[in-house]
């Protein structure tokens, strides 16, 4: 039987794709990532229901393209240039002077919309194929033994909606078997009181059988140790959030910086270690990180790095003028193919 | 192992328990028997302490398990000695992958991962689980879902294993899985078994020790099966029959029975041929029941039924013998003089051609044909999942048919609005609850008179007559299973539907509720009302369908009197049928009225 990859370095894979995608409005180069991403999850899901997601997305990636264009030639003040067609126009009171309501439509202004738009559904697209190559909730699975039951509790969270569902058909089925109508605001009502009902009744079984088998089961800890714990998390928090505004401030002084979020980042971390051994918890099948991760996590991040870097020397191509043909720059598009890297691994491996 | 030393167990004033003293020894598959509310889940409970510390409500005396107190141990302190698989095993799964289900309970104990593994593939092995170790949770079916989880709690070495009602959701041949499983970890883990079941015919025989409470403030009664089972109120078909025949040592398994019963099958065999060994079978015996039943009462359910505005002109009180004879004869002819049949003109209350549902990609039913006459009881049997359920769901318009054609009364279902719909049929769901939404009876009563357009205090009538005596002022969800079942089937009834659907109706119920609801079967059928129940229950099915319908993978597979298709089939076969073979007798009442023309 084939391993199945840690999910982290899906989600590192497909953010690093996405990372790419945020950096540039170059339509060959979106179309390349979301081609890659599509190979990939070709070549790499698995059969499991989570793995229908890639094609949702897809959908909705182009739903956002549609509306984007609708949006732009409407209400987007256009680019100077050929005018496709003209839209019948409203003339606006004074006071909403900026708003534009039809008229003109061009193809750069349309080329525009189009670009950004593109750039959305293919960060949603990169998202839908993290989602379709590692369930999020196996991801939660990793997470430090000091957040395992907030962990749980996410599963948990995510176990019962499909539940609700099932028991919202179930009530207004009931609803029908009484001869009630199923639509309108006084159906909703009547749905509501059952619904939640059962949700509720449902919880304290899981809790039941949870208790039934262990769950918070702590060892003893001392209590200097518990309260260490806390202060080092609480405070490495505070730290990161301290360095993450230095560094996104430019004016903010060089020391809440760098140093800042590297401490915090520490301390948060020793702090979430000593937390995890209150748990007595073991971990069945950890997922291993072993070559093949590094491999897929890798070339994502190449991905990001490659767009990131060309987008900082000032390379031309990422950003294409509206009216010319957009060019395929060389590093940009190697870095994208590169991702590649999963699909040709699954190949080699089988 | 287990010890319950003078235990009592209050909730909010209420006893529930009430001097449980007994020892339950190492090894033991102990039984715990009793009617609805006698307070076996609360018993299993207090084994790994969910009974008080989850629970809440005063316990005294004390209660330990491989020598630990449950008064010192919550139920996860206990984890490792005792497996709690309670009603509904869905309801416990907390993660979504069978192999990861396994571990959790391991997880949590902290066990080394090396041990972890090998147990997982040890559990895999010995509940024939290995198949489905990467499967979803959410596909499982009933008797898988309920092998999952008893192997989630057996991973962690337990030295007890407690199961409420692990059967009663499944079809016949999935019990027999689990229940063979179950024995296979007595035999050869040593495992001490405490388990809860209304359906005593399905583990009475696996039994070492019965517990049985008997409900009315006595203590609990513990020991040898056989003895408890000679004085028990509640009692499988075979132990009737063996207290009929005066059996001793009292069979507890058919094969048991099989041996003892060979002078009386000689006797049946040869007994007269209007009694009901006649081959014909019980389709001979419930008209003539139903003869004896409904005119002693005359038709008191149909007056409650019939008194309300839009009562079709008919006499009732004529109806109960020619149902016996459209039942014997069990084709689609609708009796002339059925009330109903007139009122209706010549719509059969429910005709079926090649139906076919699909859900997606699956089809649920094909090709499926089913004609109902007033008056009949037809049982629909099979696997789980095999579309008994989408197929009286077709009838009252839940599922719009992919194919084919439905008419119920002479409408469609799918397309008649749900207010018109529920004078053709009324469903009652596996879930009776979900048809109840009022805080009170007496509210729940009056919203139906309401939904069905019937005159005031028509369901209440109804539910007097199936359940008397309730308090007007009870929550719906404070009535027992057979209380709630009877109020939903009132509130169907309210709308004097001619066809009646139930669904798994005898799930949770006991003996006695059980017998409530046959005769209620039987005075509806009396009544001219067709009835069809999907259900798992041989005996259920014994009792009282005069027709069997058997559906496998969505297509009928056999359609006859209940005598022929459930006497030749070894999984559908009721237990005295199974004693009796080749004689057609089903229930103990045609064993003991044979016996009295012979």
């Amino acid at each position: 039987m084939r391993r199945r990859l840690h999910p982290g370095a899906w989600w590192l894979w497909a953010l690093g794709l996405a990372t790419a995608a945020t950096r540039t409005t170059n339509p060959l180069l979106l179309l390349l990532v979301g081609a890659v991403t599509g190979t990939v999850v070709a070549a790499c899901r698995s059969d499991d229901p989570w793995a229908r997601a890639y094609g949702m997305f897809l959908r909705i990636g182009l739903v956002v393209v549609v509306v984007r264009l609708v949006f732009g030639a409407v209400f987007a003040a256009q680019a100077p240039g050929t005018t496709l067609f003209t839209l019948p126009s409203v003339t606006l009171p004074s006071w909403l002077a900026g708003v534009r309501v039809g008229g003109p439509v061009t193809a750069e202004g349309l080329a525009v919309a189009g670009y950004d738009a593109l750039r959305l559904a293919t960060v949603l697209i990169c998202v839908g194929a993290a989602n379709a190559l590692a369930a999020p909730s196996r991801l939660l699975k990793s997470v430090p033994g000091a957040l395992y039951e907030v962990g749980v509790a996410v599963v948990v969270a995510m176990t019962f909606a499909p539940q609700a569902v099932t028991h919202v058909r179930q009530v207004r089925d009931a609803q029908r078997l009484r001869g009630r109508s199923d639509r309108g605001i006084r159906a909703l009502r009547r749905l509501a009181m059952p619904v939640l009902e059962g949700a509720l009744d449902r919880s304290v079984q899981l809790a039941a059988a949870m208790d039934a088998r262990g769950y918070g089961r702590t060892a003893a800890v001392p209590r200097a140790r518990r309260r260490a714990t806390a202060a080092l998390v609480l405070g490495g928090l505070l730290a990161v959030c301290a360095g993450l505004y230095g560094l996104l401030d430019g004016q903010a002084p060089a020391a809440l910086g760098a140093p800042m979020l590297v401490s915090g980042s520490v301390c948060a971390a020793a702090g979430l270690w000593l937390g995890g051994r209150r748990s007595p918890r073991t971990r069945y099948r950890p997922d291993p990180w072993a070559l093949p991760e590094w491999v897929t996590g890798g070339s994502g991040l190449l991905a990001a790095t490659a767009m990131t870097v060309t987008g900082l020397l000032g390379a031309d191509g990422l950003r294409p003028a509206p009216g010319s043909a957009p060019g395929l720059p060389p590093l940009p598009a190697a870095g994208v193919l590169i991702a590649l890297a999963p699909a040709l691994l699954r190949g080699i491996r089988t | 192992m287990i010890r319950f030393d003078r235990v009592d167990f209050r909730y909010g004033g209420t006893p529930v328990l009430t001097d449980v003293d007994l020892e339950i020894e190492e090894g033991e598959l102990c039984l715990v028997a009793g009617r609805t509310g006698t307070g076996k889940s609360t018993l299993l409970r207090a084994v790994n302490g969910l009974v008080p510390h989850f629970t809440g409500g005063v316990l005294t005396g004390q209660v330990t398990v491989a020598g630990r107190d449950t008064r010192d141990h919550p139920p996860r302190e206990l984890a490792d000695v005792v497996g709690y698989v309670g009603q509904d095993p869905r309801a416990g799964f907390v993660s979504d992958v069978v192999e990861e289900e396994l571990a959790y309970g391991m997880e949590s104990l902290g066990l080394p991962p090396d041990v972890m593994r090998r147990r997982v593939e040890e559990t895999l092995d010995l509940l024939g689980l290995a198949g489905l170790r990467d499967r979803a949770l959410a596909t499982l079916s009933g008797g898988q879902a309920q092998r999952v989880a008893i192997g989630s709690v057996l991973t962690t070495h337990p030295k007890v294993l407690v199961l409420d009602e692990p059967t009663s959701a499944l079809d016949p041949v999935g019990a027999e899985d689990v229940l063979a499983t179950l024995q296979r970890l007595v035999h050869d883990l040593g495992l001490t078994v405490v388990l809860a079941e209304h359906r005593l015919e399905r583990v009475v025989h696996l039994a070492d020790t019965m517990v049985l409470l008997p409900g009315d403030g006595r203590p609990p009664v513990h020991g040898p099966t056989a003895a408890i089972m000679a004085e028990s109120p509640v009692a499988p078909p075979v132990v009737q029959l063996g207290r009929l025949a005066g059996w001793s040592p009292l069979p507890l398994s058919v094969r048991d029975a099989r041996r003892a019963a060979a002078p009386l099958r000689e006797r049946l065999t040869n007994a007269s041929p209007p009694g009901p060994a006649a081959p014909s079978g019980p389709a001979g015996a419930a008209p003539h029941r139903v003869g004896n039943a409904a005119p002693s009462d005359p038709a008191a359910l149909s007056d409650a039924a019939l008194s309300g505005p839009a009562a079709p002109s008919g006499s009732a009180g004529a109806a109960p013998h020619r149902v016996g004879n459209a039942a014997s004869s069990g084709q689609a002819s609708t009796p002339a003089t059925d009330p109903r049949g007139r009122a209706d003109g010549a719509h059969a209350p429910a005709s079926v051609r090649a139906l076919e549902i699909r859900y997606g990609p699956v089809t649920a039913l094909r090709g499926v044909d089913l004609s109902v006459v007033p008056g009949e009881v037809i049982a629909l049997m099979g696997r789980n999942g095999a579309g008994k359920s989408s197929l009286l769901r077709a009838l009252v318009g839940l599922v719009r048919p992919s194919g084919g054609r439905v008419l119920v009364g002479g409408v469609a279902p799918h397309e008649t609005p749900p207010r018109v719909m529920v004078r053709h049929a009324g469903l009652v769901p596996q879930d009776a609850a979900d048809l109840l939404y009022a805080e009170t009876v007496a509210a729940e009563c009056a919203a139906a008179d309401r939904d069905m357009g019937a005159a005031r205090g028509t369901c209440r009538a109804l539910f007097e007559r199936l359940a008397p005596g309730v308090d007007d002022t009870l929550h719906p969800r404070d009535l027992s299973e057979g209380q709630r079942l009877a109020l939903a089937l009132a509130v169907i009834l309210t709308g004097r539907p001619p066809l009646v659907l139930l669904d798994e109706p005898t799930r949770g119920l006991d003996y006695t509720a059980k017998g409530r609801l046959v005769e209620i079967v039987r005075e509806l059928a009396a009544d001219g009302h067709a009835v069809v129940l999907a259900t798992h229950d041989v005996e259920l099915v014994a009792e009282v369908a005069t027709r069997t319908v058997v559906v496998a993978e969505g297509e009928v597979v056999a359609d006859g009197p209940t005598g022929e298709v459930v006497v030749s089939s070894p999984a559908f076969a009721p237990q005295v049928g199974k004693i009796f073979a080749p004689v057609p007798v089903l229930t103990v009442d045609q064993v003991r009225e044979a016996l009295s023309w012979a």
